[in-house]
């Protein structure tokens, strides 16, 4: 269950973001930033590989001692970063993935939507159905 | 609030505009569709329309009253004027032209307008004394809800005339048309008899009402219409022509009335079908969608691209969010194109946005494509507009299943709870290689959803093919308890391993007493034993020298016994020549049988090489004419007997170490070798490969003579090269300590030559 999820276009501006409601908002804001340079890196990292080479899934970016930052790339360099709880041990790897790939899915009919511009924030109420279901229930 | 002053003019106005609105006739009008419609057609923005029902304290009454209703309409001219919005401005405003209420009845307002206008200014004739009203909500969902069941019921007649009148109205006082383009509020009107209908709309009004209230008006407006304002704007700009038209309707009345009856009736016809379903698709409807799709694909089997569905949507003004939820829902597939149906529905959708339906968050159930028709469709009951995936319509699917909705909203899903369970399914693991190697592979394949299925297999059979190499019967076992997925890549395995061991035990076997007959190969038990008379293994068997190895490699880890302690058995080994030798020959090497048929030539000629050299040229010549008869014809038998005759000359001509093994050795030494060891390989493949039997038959004869030592050919090679060092090694030793033991020798024997100096020297003295 994630905490925030963020979805950023290739030239690191938010295309969605959305955290769940609490106070601290702002500090999931500024780990998915900074997580950036994060994914930067590793992508810089398999860079003489060939693109298609390279895995999607970045795995675990930086952990800190309350949240786990996981990244996902895709190949038009869009990046998903989920924020997850670090207390929530039972969340597998796995399954992480499994959240990447239903992001991916979803984002893909997105940008299938010709109403939809690339570069514009992501409006649409089925990806925002399909994050409220990844995120922490919060009551 | 204060008093209203109105004047004369303004005053008939508004009691006209109130009596069209107060349809009950109760003096007051509730906040229903007729006044929302009225101030929708004043083209003011839904906060101002809001505004000026909160000012004019309809708000709080939860209907309008005469005076609220006087107010209203005297806040509209306000703020069409474009004064700011005001209670006092109300009176303060002199001079307000009357407030205007837009499309069709332009025209006619205006006429209205100027003859009102004429008048003098009245002082308002009442005082707006409003009590607080219930909560205004409800009163406005019951309105809605009346609205929405007019127009829902009206809407699904096609009208030519877009703009019906109510046969009601008086003519002079009906601006209802109240028209915006795309707008089509009469046949709201001409449903008033019909307010039957309104409490089945309620909770249908109501599920609706979430949406802002002046969204709620336009619900009472049928698809139909729009669809002739559609055609327009799609075309031209839209106001225009429904302008042109307006007039032209407004002057017919008669027509109209005319229509508007016929609507009436087609109204109450279609009310009783289609109440229960409001996103259903009337025949007119889907015609003109088809029509419509026509005009962009005119296959109606094919598709219509994003692209132009999207010029073609946008045309109708809708906001660009709204139209891409509408994509969202109609298309199904998610394919970005529109099928026809999807098209339909998109369509439908945007009709109903139009009209003030609020857009469901999932595609209503006539919405979707497996529908055709839609008349006699299973009606799924009461859900205004959150008809979900449930039940299943009468008519078969055209092309699509009505599983497909279920499948396309499933597959995600389904593609990640298979790979889930792909994934998290437990691989029992054990910790022996060929585990851990089953599970990393399985891991590659399920993680690679994208990659190719070959190339894990690829690694599978390359893993599997190192296994195979290491050990087979462990891991047979231990891969067959691996859960079924992985015991798949057991079983493969199964035959390559299976092959393996029977090629080993197959090579045992040719060395069977079946080598005697070149033909017939020995018994073939196994399945996989044709794979293991494949041409691959007799091709490393024939192969020579080198080769040899390679063949022997088939067998890697056993090591063959070395040929010195198999050399003291050697000699044990009789000689005969016939077939008794062969016989023996054979016997002997099945003993062998872990791997090394070779040590059976081998070692036979390594007695056979050491017998040469304890032996007499006569044995060989023995053999040679021996072998000669037994031979069928073969030049290269012969110049290889002869070459091994020459060697073994050559061995008694060089033999100079007194070691039987380094002479046995040494004949063995590189020049022989070859010779010597293609000799064996072909006895080897003797039983195996028929062309080689004759070769191996002159062997079998030659090696027959001698003592059959089990040996392997590489084992020797090795062996003998390992005692060539060795020996030279002591050799040099040996040289470095006599050259030592010279030296002291002399030394010593200089010290005695000294020492008899002065003995002899001192001598003379002991004379004395």
């Amino acid at each position: 269950m994630a905490v925030c999820v963020a979805v950023i276009a290739k030239e690191n501006y938010p295309l969605y973001i959305r955290s769940v409601p609490t106070e601290s908002e702002l500090k999931f804001h500024y780990m998915v930033h900074t997580s950036l340079d994060v994914v930067d890196e590793k992508i810089s990292a398999m860079g003489k590989a060939l693109v298609d080479q390279r895995e999607l899934y970045l795995g675990l970016l930086y952990p800190t001692e309350d949240y786990k930052v996981y990244g996902y790339v895709t190949n038009s360099k869009v990046k998903f970063v989920m924020v997850v709880d670090s207390s929530n041990t039972a969340l597998r790897d796995n399954e992480i993935r499994s959240m990447f790939r239903k992001l991916h899915n979803s984002y893909t009919d997105v940008m299938c939507n010709p109403f939809y511009n690339p570069g514009d924030r992501i409006q649409s109420r089925a990806f925002d159905s399909m994050v409220t279901s990844m995120m922490v229930q919060v009551c | 609030m204060e008093g209203l002053t109105l004047s004369d003019a303004e005053q008939k106005y508004y009691s006209d505009l109130f009596s069209y609105c107060d349809i009950e006739s109760t003096k007051k009008v509730s906040a229903n569709g007729r006044v929302l419609e009225l101030f929708r057609a004043a083209q003011l923005p839904n906060d101002v329309v809001l505004q000026i029902m909160q000012l004019c304290g309809a708000k709080r009454l939860g209907y309008f009253g005469r005076s609220q209703f006087y107010i209203a309409l005297k806040l509209v001219a306000v703020a069409q004027s474009g004064f700011p919005l005001r209670v006092e401005s109300i009176n303060t405003v002199k001079d307000l032209p009357l407030p205007r209420f837009v499309a069709s009845k332009n025209e006619q307002e205006s006429r209205h307008a100027a003859s009102y206008s004429s008048d003098s200014e009245n002082q308002g004739s009442y005082s707006g004394v409003i009590p607080p009203p219930p909560g205004r909500g409800q009163v406005k969902k019951g309105s809605i809800s009346h609205d929405t069941v007019q127009p829902r019921t009206s809407a699904d007649q096609q009208e030519p005339a877009s703009p019906v009148v109510s046969p009601q109205q008086s003519p002079p006082a009906s601006p209802h048309t109240w028209r915006k383009h795309s707008r089509h509020p009469s046949g709201g009107n001409s449903e008033r008899p019909l307010a039957g209908p309104g409490p089945f709309w309620a909770p249908f009004g109501e599920a609706q009402s979430g949406s802002s209230a002046g969204d709620a008006v336009w619900s009472g407006h049928s698809p139909p219409p729009p669809q002739e304002n559609w055609v327009s704007f799609a075309d031209t700009p839209p106001t225009s022509t429904l302008l042109t038209m307006h007039p032209a309707s407004v002057q017919d009345q008669t027509t109209v009335r005319t229509v508007a009856s016929a609507t009436t009736a087609n109204e109450i016809r279609r009310q009783s079908s289609s109440y229960d379903d409001p996103w259903k698709i009337t025949d007119e409807q889907r015609q003109y969608y088809v029509n419509q799709f026509k005009t962009i694909q005119p296959d109606l089997n094919g598709f219509i691209p994003g692209s132009a569905a999207k010029e073609f949507f946008t045309k109708s003004k809708l906001p660009i969010l709204e139209l891409s939820h509408i994509w969202e829902l109609s298309d199904f597939d998610k394919d970005g194109a529109l099928t026809l149906d999807e098209f339909c529905a998109a369509f439908h959708l945007v009709v109903a946005r139009k009209n003030g339906y609020d857009l469901p968050e999932k595609l209503p159930e006539s919405l979707m494509p497996k529908l055709i028709d839609l008349e006699d469709s299973a009606d799924v009951g009461d859900q205004p507009g959150e008809v979900g995936y449930s039940g299943s319509p009468a008519e078969a699917p055209p092309s699509k299943s009505p599983s497909m909705p279920s499948l396309n909203q499933t597959w995600p899903e389904l593609n990640q709870s298979s790979e889930d369970t792909a994934i998290v399914h437990p691989v029992p693991i054990r910790m022996t290689p060929s585990k851990i190697h089953m599970q990393e592979m399985e891991l590659k394949r399920t993680g690679s959803d994208h990659a190719n299925p070959t190339s894990p297999l690829l690694v599978k059979t390359s893993d599997l093919s190192e296994e195979n190499k290491i050990n087979s019967s462990v891991k047979f076992a231990s891969g067959n308890t691996v859960d079924g997925y992985s015991s798949s890549d057991s079983f493969t395995s199964d035959p390559e391993q299976i092959g393996n061991n029977v090629t080993r035990q197959r090579s045992h076997s040719g060395t069977s007493p079946d080598n005697t007959a070149p033909p017939p190969p020995p018994p073939r038990p196994q399945p996989s034993h044709s794979r293991s008379s494949s041409l691959d293994m007799n091709r490393t068997f024939s192969v020579t020298t080198g080769q040899q190895q390679a063949g022997v490699v088939a067998q890697p880890p056993a090591v063959p016994p070395r040929p010195q302690p198999s050399q003291a058995p050697g000699p044990v080994v009789h000689r005969p020549v016939d077939a008794d030798g062969l016989i023996t020959h054979t016997s002997t090497s099945p003993q062998q049988i872990p791997e090394q048929p070779n040590f059976a030539d081998f070692s036979q000629f390594e007695v056979f090489a050491a017998s040469n050299v304890n032996e007499e040229q006569d044995d060989e010549a023995e053999k040679h004419p021996e072998v000669l008869p037994v031979e069928k014809a073969s030049d290269p038998a012969s110049s290889l007997r002869v070459a091994k005759t020459d060697s073994k000359m050559e061995e008694k001509t060089a033999a100079s170490a007194p070691a039987n093994v380094s002479k046995g050795t040494t004949p063995l030494a590189p020049p022989p070798k070859p010779v010597r060891r293609r000799l064996k390989s072909e006895d080897e493949l003797r039983p195996e490969v028929d062309e080689h039997t004759q070769k191996t038959g002159v062997l079998a004869a030659v090696l027959a003579s001698q003592p059959s030592i089990p040996r392997s050919v590489g084992k020797d090679k090795k062996a003998i090269q390992a005692s060539i060092r060795r020996n030279k090694e002591t050799n040099t030793v040996l040289a470095r300590l006599n050259s030592e033991l010279q030296q002291q020798l002399k030394d010593v024997l200089e010290e005695r030559i000294s020492l008899e100096v002065q003995l002899e020297q001192l001598r003379p003295f002991s004379h004395l």
